[in-house]
Parts: structure tokens; C-alpha cells; sequence
């Protein structure tokens, strides 16, 4: 297969399908509101099934049911929408099931507006619903990546048995580039789901699915294994990009389409002479920790820039620990920062500001 | 000379966001002209829902608050219920925000008869978001979201919100209405004059039904519009008053 | 090589398209390229513009604050971005439609009567393609055959009859930028 020029939004959709997913339940909304309307096409001509239900907090419980009967299955929103699954990712992840969640950011807070975001950061990454849980989340930078990526969300899903979220914002959604399908895309046919219910055809006892545990000693248990299975997920599945780092004076941390910008600017910068270097998260949770803190020992300062207030760079500053200074440049509201502020930022780094 | 038309001091005066040939400002008309009529408007507060008309709160001349998508009846039920009587507390709603994601919302203020109105306007689709398919959508029509026309097996059939809130023992005045024509404009008004009146009088839960058009995601033009509304919606969604509840209550 | 080029003007001009077809034919031609929209409510009657960078390297931000060139088909889209250009960058307009000429003197002001050649051609709709041709010759960016290329596949099997007056308004927009004629009205 060659290469296409497809939209952000629809990419994920045909990467869903080329992962094995043919079970999709969602609900319009800008700036994802493409990738429903191509799940509604495209599912019933690959003999998958496409459901738009009534409404965000319906999908994400549609999506528990076809998880606990064994298939791969996602569903998607933006900002507002993704709120509403919050309670869902809690049963989801409590009741161990796998799924992929695709949240294509917008700006907030409330109804905010359709431009792009990366204010859901905390959300995401600390478990965003009630209860100690996790979710993988994993931020692809260009149309490339989402393909990867999406094939993995559900790899991960299936291996560890827990939601995985798949964060993009309006800008990735709404772009588009070349990409190119692996015909041999991992499609989860190696995973044996022996805990699905699917009705027992008499074979073995009635199988239950449920996040309820009324006794305390046994609910205890239960948390002490999904520790555990986030330790593993930490030790295994941590994904990093790391550009011109080993000689760098200075280091950006930037994930998805912001990191793009800011590589731009770093190109820019290094051009003039100044030694800065690119750390990309591509797993917000597990957060790239090590690196972090291993390269805060030997530069000068760490930027972070994100579309938001300030908030993947308090993963940073622990991950630093006071190892070096960190600053923050973030835009909020939508708006996009550009090439030359990121570059002023740098500039500020050689002088020793930080904000 | 003599004035033949005016402003309504009912609405801010803006231009509105609207395509060309979407009746969301005719429907806004009147409700702003009824409630300047009723001399309300001082002592209205309206709730604005999420969908094409999410920026009405720039447009009606009265205090207005934006609730979250298919929430206006319980952000509604707030403000009535902690303000003095006198208030009068509308929701403005389309078919998804309504009947879709807010189905729980609305059945639920009707079941407890909550004293406010509710301007529902039905168009058959989601405006906003770019035309997918709606809980009204009507059988075999395509939208985004049913790209081969809304079939029964895949789909599910269209809701009648008017005739399935009226089996509510808590909804007092229920009717509905279109906005095709003149004639069908004035009675409409006439019909948001009566839902108004209820809630001015204490009787309870009332709603307006209104048939409305969707040139831009229908794909017609506004003329092919209304004609479709006349044609395809009305045999659908028949007009006419389903609950009327004022004398007995 | 890179060029980054924002398309301008009403929505409903096909200025999407416009830059759907420059990202494909880029494609085609093994380039890094990048298409991104404004979007959202503002497109439906308001103003819309597309970013769209082709480039022999990987495209690093989509988004761009300083283009080389910039093709504006209303007033607000030449107030907008002219100022933004870079030096020496490339300004098209629709001179049909833009009543404003630039008075930056480091850039290049071309000047399209677009809609008028396309009305000679019989199809108002192919305004687009000149200005394509225009670009794509000024700018030597894309070869025409990609762009035609491009075009075919765009239009599909049941508007192939259209390719003809398409070809020829990019050739017209080709025409106007070598013998210069733009310049004189
Ligand atoms: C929780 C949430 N989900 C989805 C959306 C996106 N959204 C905005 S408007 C809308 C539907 C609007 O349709 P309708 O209520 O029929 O009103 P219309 O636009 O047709 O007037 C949707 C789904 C949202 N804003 N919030």
C-alpha cells in the first residue's frame, strides 16, 4: 500500500480497523467529529459495527459491554465529551477491561472552544475518574505516529488488560499529511480472552466481570494487583523521543504537536549556535521519568512548553528534583504557540531567566 | 410615514450567527418578542443549550446563563427553584442537546412538573457539530453519522418528544408548531404566548415544539428547506397541542 | 526547498481544496507535506485559510507564522496575511476579487485576474487553478504534471471531463507569471 493523504481524524479511525477494532460507539463533537463520521462509513463495509450512541457517558458504557464480551473496541471525544467518560474509565479500569479512549483536546475549561489544547494533561495521566487507577496515554506528534501508536493503545490494552487512552488535540485531528498502512498490523488474535463474557455454553462455570469488591481485605488485594500491573506497565512501556540531548546546554520538553513547534525553533536555535536539545514524551503515563532526570544533570536549564497553564511540567520538575532549573512557556485558550516564541523562550534560557 | 416593522426590544441588537435560511432567528424573534409583550424580560433568565444556538445568550435581551450540552432543564431547575415566583426561567434546545444527550434531563423536569418552558426546536440534525444524525433524524435520511439514510435495524427510529412528554402526568402545556410560513409563524408565537402564560401562572411544565430547517446540512437551499419541513416533517411530527393542562391545574 | 503557503479567503471559494491539491501533488512527488485548516464555525460563511507546507525535509510545525507565500482571494485575507509574509516571499491575489495592491517593496505582489480568465475558460469555478498555476510556476515548488496528477484523482472518474478546462487554467496561471503579465492589468 502506498502512501495517502488522509486527515488526523479519519487516520485514527483506519488505524483502529487495521488493529482489529471493528466495534466503535461514539458521539459527534468538534474537532473530532471526522473520525465518527468515518467509523460510520467505513465499519459497515469492513463488517464491523458502528453505533453513535446518545450520548458521551452512553458510548464509554457501550464500550465497557463489548469489552467484557472479548472484542477490541474504542470510542472517542474531545475535552467535554471525555469528562463524561471519566466515570466509565473508573468501571473500565476496575473492572480490568481493555479498551482505547481517543481524546482530541480542545481548549477549556467548560465549553471553552473547538481550537486545539493540551489542557487535559492531569486528567489523563492521573486517572482523571475516582479510585487509584492509571490509564497509558499515549500522544502521537504527527499522522505517522497515530498509526503506531493506535496499534499499540490496543496491544496494551489487551496485554495488561486495562483502558488506554489515545491523546491528540484539534490540530492533529484536523491536519493532514502522507501516511502508510502496514498491511501487518498486530490485530489481538493472540490474545485469549478466557475472562470475556460471552455465556458459558456449558463450558466451566459462569464467568463475572465487575470493579465491586464489599469487602475491604478483598478490594485491598484487588488494588495491590492493579499496582502492580501499573509498575509493569511503567517498566515496559515507557516511550520517549530524544533529539541532540547528549550535548545539549539546554533541553525542551514538549509532547505531541507542540513538540513539533518547538523543534522547529530548536532547529532554529542551533542554527545561531546555541546547544539545545528535544525530550518528547510519547507516553504521558508512563511518564519518561529516567531521562528526564538523567539529562537534568547535565544541562544548564529545562523548558517545558505545552498548550496549557503548566501542567506536564510538574511531571518534570519531580522528575528534575531541583537537578536543574525549569521553566514554562504555555499557551492556553487555543492558541498555538509559535515558532518564534518557543525561540525567545530559548534565548531567555542563556540568560538565566526562568519563569 | 408609519412603522410597519420594528425591532423587538426582546432581542440585543447583533447580527446573529445563523446561515442564511435557518429559522433559529425567526424562533428567537419570538420568543423575544413575547416575552417584551409580557414585560418580561427583567425578570427573565434564560438558559442557552449547546448546539447552533449555544451563542444565543449574545442575542435575547435578557439575563441568560449557558449550560453544559443536554443540561439546560437541570441548570433551569436551579435558577427556578431559588428564585422568587415572578421569574420567568426558559430553556432554548435542539433535538440532540434535547432529546439525545439530555433526554434524562428533560424527562425527569417534566415528570416533576418544574415551572419552566422549554423552546425545543427540532431540525432534524445536529447544526453545530456538522450535520450527524439526530434522535429526530428522520427514516432514510443521510446524515454524517447515517451515510446510507437512517435505516430502522441500524439506526433506530425517530423520537416524538411532544406526544412521549405528554404521557408525563407532570407536563402541563405541550404543543407543536413550524416555522415554514407566515401563517405557521404566528400561530407558533402564539403557542410560546401560551407555554409562557403557563409558567406565569404557576401551572407548571410547559413546552413549545417547533419544526425548524437546516439549509446547510440538509444540503438545500432555504426555499427547498421549508418546503421540506412542510413535506417530510410534518407527516412525521404532526403539529397541533398534546397536553393542555391550564384550566385543571 | 520549502515553501509555506497560506490560502485565504471566503469560505466556499475552495480554498481547502485548493491546498488539498498542492499536499497531494507534494505527495506525490515524495516531498514532507503538511495540510491544516482553520476550522470550526467560522468556516461556514466567514473567512477560512489553509497552511499547507511542502518541503524536502520533515515538516516540523504545520502551523506557520511567517509564510513564503500567500494566495489571498478576499480583503480580509490580504489584510491579514500580507503583513506576515516573509521577505521576498510571493503575494498572489485574485485581482477580481482583492481591490488592494501591496505597498511592502521586499516581496514579490502578483496580481491574478483569476476569475476573469476563468470566465473566458466558461467555468468561474477554475479561478483556483489559475492561481495554482501561478504558484506553482513562481515558485517552482511543484512540477505540472504532479499537480495535474493531483487533480485527476481529486476529481475521480465521474467528473474526468472536467480535467480539461482545469489543465488549461493552470496553464493560463503558468502563461501569466512567464510573460510576466500580471503586471499589466
Ligand atoms: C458533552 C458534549 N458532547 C458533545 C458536544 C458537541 N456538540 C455540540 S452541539 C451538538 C449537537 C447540537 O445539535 P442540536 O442540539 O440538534 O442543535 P442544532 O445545532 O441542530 O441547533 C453536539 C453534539 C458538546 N459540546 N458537549
Amino acid at each position: 500500500m502506498g502512501k495517502v493523504l488522509m486527515k488526523g481524524n479519519e487516520v485514527i479511525g483506519e488505524a483502529a480497523i487495521h488493529a482489529g477494532c471493528y466495534y466503535f460507539f461514539g458521539y459527534p463533537i468538534t474537532p473530532q467529529s471526522e473520525l465518527v463520521a468515518y467509523m460510520a462509513k467505513r465499519l459497515p463495509e469492513v463488517g464491523g459495527l458502528f453505533l453513535q450512541s446518545e450520548s458521551e457517558v452512553s458510548a464509554i458504557n457501550m464500550v465497557y459491554g463489548a469489552a467484557s464480551a472479548g472484542k477490541r473496541v474504542m470510542t472517542s471525544s474531545s475535552s467535554p465529551g471525555f469528562s463524561l467518560k471519566q466515570e466509565g474509565i473508573s468501571y473500565l479500569a476496575g473492572a480490568e477491561l481493555p479498551a482505547v479512549i481517543v481524546n482530541v483536546a480542545r481548549g477549556g475549561p467548560g465549553l471553552g472552544n473547538i481550537q486545539p489544547s493540551q489542557s487535559d494533561y492531569f486528567q489523563v495521566t492521573k486517572g482523571g475518574g475516582h479510585g487509584d487507577y492509571h490509564t497509558p496515554v499515549l500522544a502521537p506528534a504527527n499522522l505517522q505516529e497515530i498509526i503506531e501508536l493506535t496499534s499499540d493503545a490496543f496491544r496494551i490494552a489487551d496485554q495488561y488488560r486495562t483502558p488506554v487512552i489515545l491523546l491528540g488535540d484539534g490540530m492533529l485531528g484536523q491536519m493532514m499529511e502522507p501516511v502508510e498502512f502496514n498491511e501487518k498490523t498486530e490485530t489481538g488474535d493472540n490474545f485469549m480472552k478466557d475472562w470475556a463474557t460471552t455465556g458459558t455454553e456449558g463450558d466451566g462455570l459462569p464467568k463475572v466481570i465487575t470493579s465491586l469488591d464489599l469487602n475491604d481485605v478483598k478490594l485491598e488485594q484487588r488494588n495491590h494487583r492493579l499496582q502492580a500491573k501499573y509498575r509493569k506497565i511503567e517498566n515496559n512501556e515507557t516511550k520517549v523521543e530524544v533529539k541532540n540531548v547528549e550535548e545539549a546546554d539546554y533541553v525542551i520538553v514538549a509532547y505531541g504537536t507542540v513538540a513539533r513547534i518547538a523543534h522547529s525553533a530548536i532547529e532554529k536555535a542551533r542554527q545561531d549556535g546555541i546547544k539545545v536539545g528535544l525530550i518528547r514524551p510519547i507516553s504521558l503515563w508512563p511518564f519518561p521519568k529516567k531521562i528526564i532526570s538523567d539529562t537534568s544533570k547535565n544541562v544548564k536549564a529545562i523548558l517545558t512548553v505545552e498548550m496549557s497553564a503548566g501542567q506536564m511540567v510538574e511531571d518534570v520538575r519531580l522528575a528534575v528534583e531541583g537537578k536543574s532549573p525549569v521553566s514554562f512557556y504555555g499557551r492556553t485558550g487555543g492558541i498555538i504557540p509559535t515558532v518564534d516564541e518557543i525561540y525567545r523562550e530559548i534565548l531567555k534560557l542563556g540568560k538565566g531567566v526562568t519563569s | 410615514m408609519k412603522t410597519a416593522f420594528e425591532r423587538t426590544n426582546g432581542l440585543k441588537d447583533v447580527d446573529t450567527h445563523y446561515c442564511p435560511g435557518c429559522t433559529h432567528g425567526i424562533i428567537h424573534r419570538l420568543v423575544g418578542e413575547t416575552l417584551a409583550e409580557m414585560g418580561a424580560l427583567e425578570r427573565t433568565v434564560g438558559v442557552a443549550s449547546v448546539g447552533c444556538s449555544v451563542l444565543s445568550y449574545d442575542y435575547f435581551n435578557c439575563d441568560m446563563t449557558q449550560a453544559a450540552h443536554g443540561r439546560a432543564p437541570a441548570v433551569a431547575t436551579g435558577v427556578k427553584r431559588v428564585l422568587p415566583d415572578d421569574r420567568l426561567v426558559f430553556t432554548y434546545q435542539g433535538d440532540g442537546d434535547l432529546a439525545s444527550i439530555g433526554m434524562g434531563e428533560i424527562v425527569h423536569s417534566a415528570a416533576r412538573s418544574e415551572n419552566i418552558t422549554v423552546i425545543f426546536v427540532n431540525n432534524a440534525i445536529y447544526g453545530m457539530t456538522g450535520g450527524q444524525m439526530a434522535p429526530t433524524t428522520l427514516m432514510g435520511q443521510k446524515t454524517a453519522t447515517s451515510p446510507l439514510g437512517r435505516s430502522s435495524a441500524a439506526q433506530g427510529l425517530p423520537i416524538r418528544v411532544s406526544e412521549m412528554l405528554a404521557t408525563l402526568d407532570g407536563t402541563t402545556y405541550i404543543e407543536r408548531v413550524s416555522t415554514h410560513d407566515v401563517a405557521h409563524v404566528m400561530k407558533a408565537k402564539k403557542a410560546i404566548r401560551k407555554a409562557f402564560d403557563t409558567q406565569e401562572k404557576n401551572k407548571g411544565f410547559s413546552m413549545v415544539e417547533i419544526l425548524s430547517t437546516c439549509p446547510t446540512n440538509w444540503g438545500l437551499t432555504p426555499e427547498e428547506s421549508l418546503q421540506w419541513v412542510k413535506d417530510e416533517m410534518i407527516p412525521y411530527y404532526p403539529l397541533g397541542i398534546y397536553k393542555d393542562l391550564r384550566e385543571e391545574r | 526547498m520549502k515553501q509555506e503557503l497560506i490560502i485565504a479567503g471566503f469560505g466556499g471559494q475552495g480554498v481547502m481544496s485548493m491546498g488539498q491539491l498542492l499536499a497531494y501533488a507534494g505527495m506525490k512527488e515524495g516531498k514532507h507535506v503538511s495540510w491544516l485548516p482553520s476550522y470550526g464555525p467560522e468556516q461556514r460563511g466567514g473567512t477560512a485559510n489553509v497552511s499547507v507546507v511542502i518541503s524536502d525535509k520533515e515538516v516540523g510545525s504545520p502551523v506557520i507564522d511567517k509564510p513564503t507565500s500567500v494566495i489571498a482571494l478576499n480583503n480580509p485575507s490580504f489584510e491579514k496575511f500580507e503583513p506576515m509574509l516573509i521577505e521576498g516571499g510571493d503575494l498572489f491575489t485574485n485581482s477580481n476579487l482583492v481591490d488592494i495592491s501591496s505597498k511592502r517593496e521586499d516581496i514579490y505582489f502578483l496580481p491574478v485576474p483569476a476569475t476573469e480568465i476563468a470566465k473566458n475558460l466558461k467555468m468561474e469555478r477554475v479561478a483556483g487553478m489559475v492561481l495554482l498555476g501561478a504558484f506553482i510556476t513562481k515558485t517552482k515548488v511543484l512540477s505540472k504534471d504532479s499537480l495535474l496528477e493531483a487533480l485527476i484523482n481529486v476529481l475521480g472518474e465521474k467528473k474526468k471531463h472536467l480535467i480539461g478546462v482545469n489543465e488549461e487554467a493552470i496553464l493560463a496561471g503558468e502563461n501569466l507569471i512567464e510573460k510576466k503579465l500580471f503586471l499589466t492589468k
